[in-house]
């Protein structure tokens, strides 16, 4: 592996500051934003590489867990960032927490036990990087399955609650809002499937061919990854969608669109 | 001993959102007719007793509870046609199990538009096609939503021919909900009128 030094570094960053001289040249004022958001990936990603290095070295599970969970949190709030309309309470936060657990832990968990079979099993140097990416990945199609599944219970809600009018169950009433809120939670991950390689080379295959290992091996991690990213995503999305569809309802079959509060501007 | 008929349908005490709790009573063959301006609540009212909305109080199906019922038993029981109706498949003849190609030309329908995409129908065909659906359901009484708001009077006429006939079969009652004063006169047995979060019989 070609290690890199700080003047490597210092070079890359050169491009950064020519683009944020550029900007305000042309009066684009997007300098100021530019540099900040290049301090800071810079800083979060040393600092991580930092804690990293120290978890890897100390091997604590207690540890490992509390960097779980704290990794689980904020991907759950980013998922209830990213809806436009959420349920009041603990649902909003409480479903995108659920899904992002399907998603990303039991799927992470199932790999560490039963694919890599690591001693222990939960090795921080495989199970964080691997818990990382399937929070990371599987984020996206849940926000959107979720969002779905709620703006369009709440665009439609004549459709609905007529469907519910000739005796439908709630269940038969949203099946149609349903359906398309999975299909659209699983269209990132399809297309990522269906293009993989062909366009871009995937993050994790590229850094690993960057760090000198095999390009053949590196494929095999990737499909692993992908599968493990697929499944995770559609059991996710899954379980997002059904438990939205199945919070808009009351025990009477009511649609209670009152459970879900607008975001607001 | 005779015993005498339960009402078909009953509400005691019965409350919505912020609304006076009303009661009525609904026999076999009658019609209640309700009045009241635009967002006086008719809808909602209507909507309630279908138990769309949330609601306290005491409905009643032939003296049983609406709790006794499955929500979905007690909305075929009681028939809510919304004033504008719901189309979720593409074409015509999906959205029914049983057409009743009777009840379609009683209303004027050409039995051709049961082929028809749902993109080609007029309001006034979309309006009559769901009355026809939800009959096929066979509700025991009709929460009809302004049914004629957007029928000329001729379709009108044939509309309130076909409710009568229906009416005439044994167990059946309705309420009519409509802005146009002259059809309660001719179909309802009962008016009442929603004002101020009030439902007052006149």
């Amino acid at each position: 592996m070609i290690s890199l030094s700080v003047l490597d570094l210092a070079a890359a960053s050169a491009l950064v500051l020519l683009l944020a001289a550029t900007s305000f040249w042309l009066q684009l004022s997007l300098e100021r934003q530019l540099l900040v958001a290049a301090v800071r990936s810079w800083v979060q990603l040393a600092l991580v590489g930092l804690v990293l290095k120290q978890i890897f070295l100390l091997k604590n599970p207690w540890i490992l867990a509390l960097i779980g969970l704290v990794m689980l949190l904020v991907a759950a709030k980013e998922v209830l960032s990213r809806q436009q309309r959420r349920f009041s309470g603990y649902w909003s936060y409480g479903i995108g927490a659920g899904s992002m657990f399907i998603s990303s832990f039991s799927i992470t968990f199932l790999a560490l036990l039963f694919l890599l079979g690591n001693q222990p099993w939960w090795e921080p140097q495989y199970s964080v990087p691997l818990l990382g990416m399937m929070l990371g990945n599987t984020m996206n199609g849940i926000a959107l399955g979720l969002n779905q599944v709620t703006e369009k219970a709440y665009v439609e809600r004549d459709l609905i609650e007529g469907r519910l009018a000739l005796g439908q169950s709630s269940g038969e009433a949203v099946s149609d809002i349903r359906k398309r809120a999975v299909q659209v939670g699983l269209t990132p991950i399809l297309s990522t499937m269906a293009i993989a390689g062909l366009v871009s080379l995937p993050g994790m295959m590229t850094g690993q061919i960057l760090a000198g290992g095999d390009p053949f091996e590196a494929s095999k991690y990737q499909v692993m990854i992908i599968f493990m990213i697929a499944g995770g995503t559609g059991f996710g999305v899954l379980f997002s969608v059904f438990t939205a569809s199945y919070r808009l309802f009351d025990q009477r079959g009511r649609l209670r669109l009152d459970r879900l509060k607008s975001r607001k501007f | 001993m005779i015993r005498p008929k339960l009402p078909l349908l009953e509400l005691r005490d019965f409350q919505f959102f912020d609304f006076v709790p009303c009661s009525l009573e609904l026999k076999e063959g009658e019609v209640l007719g309700i009045q009241g301006a635009s967002g006086s609540g008719k809808s909602l009212l209507l909507k309630a007793i279908a138990d769309l909305v949330p609601n306290q109080g005491m409905a009643f199906y032939k003296g049983q509870a609406a709790e006794a019922f499955g929500s979905a038993d007690w909305r075929k029981k009681i028939g809510y046609l919304p004033a504008v109706s719901a189309w979720w498949f593409d074409d015509v003849a999906s959205h029914c199990s049983e057409w009743d190609t009777k009840g379609l030309e009683a209303l004027g329908l050409d039995l051709d538009v049961l082929n028809w995409p749902v993109s080609r129908l007029s309001t006034g065909e979309r309006q009559r096609l769901a009355l026809v659906r939800l009959l096929s359901h066979s509700p025991s009484v009709l929460l009809l939503d302004e049914p004629t708001a957007s029928l000329d009077t001729a379709n009108r006429k044939l509309f309130e021919d076909l409710l009568e006939r229906w009416l005439s079969v044994e167990q059946r009652a309705a309420i009519v909900v409509s802005h146009d004063p002259a059809q309660l006169e001719r179909l309802a047995t009962q008016q009442s009128v929603l004002k101020e979060k009030m439902l007052v019989s006149i």
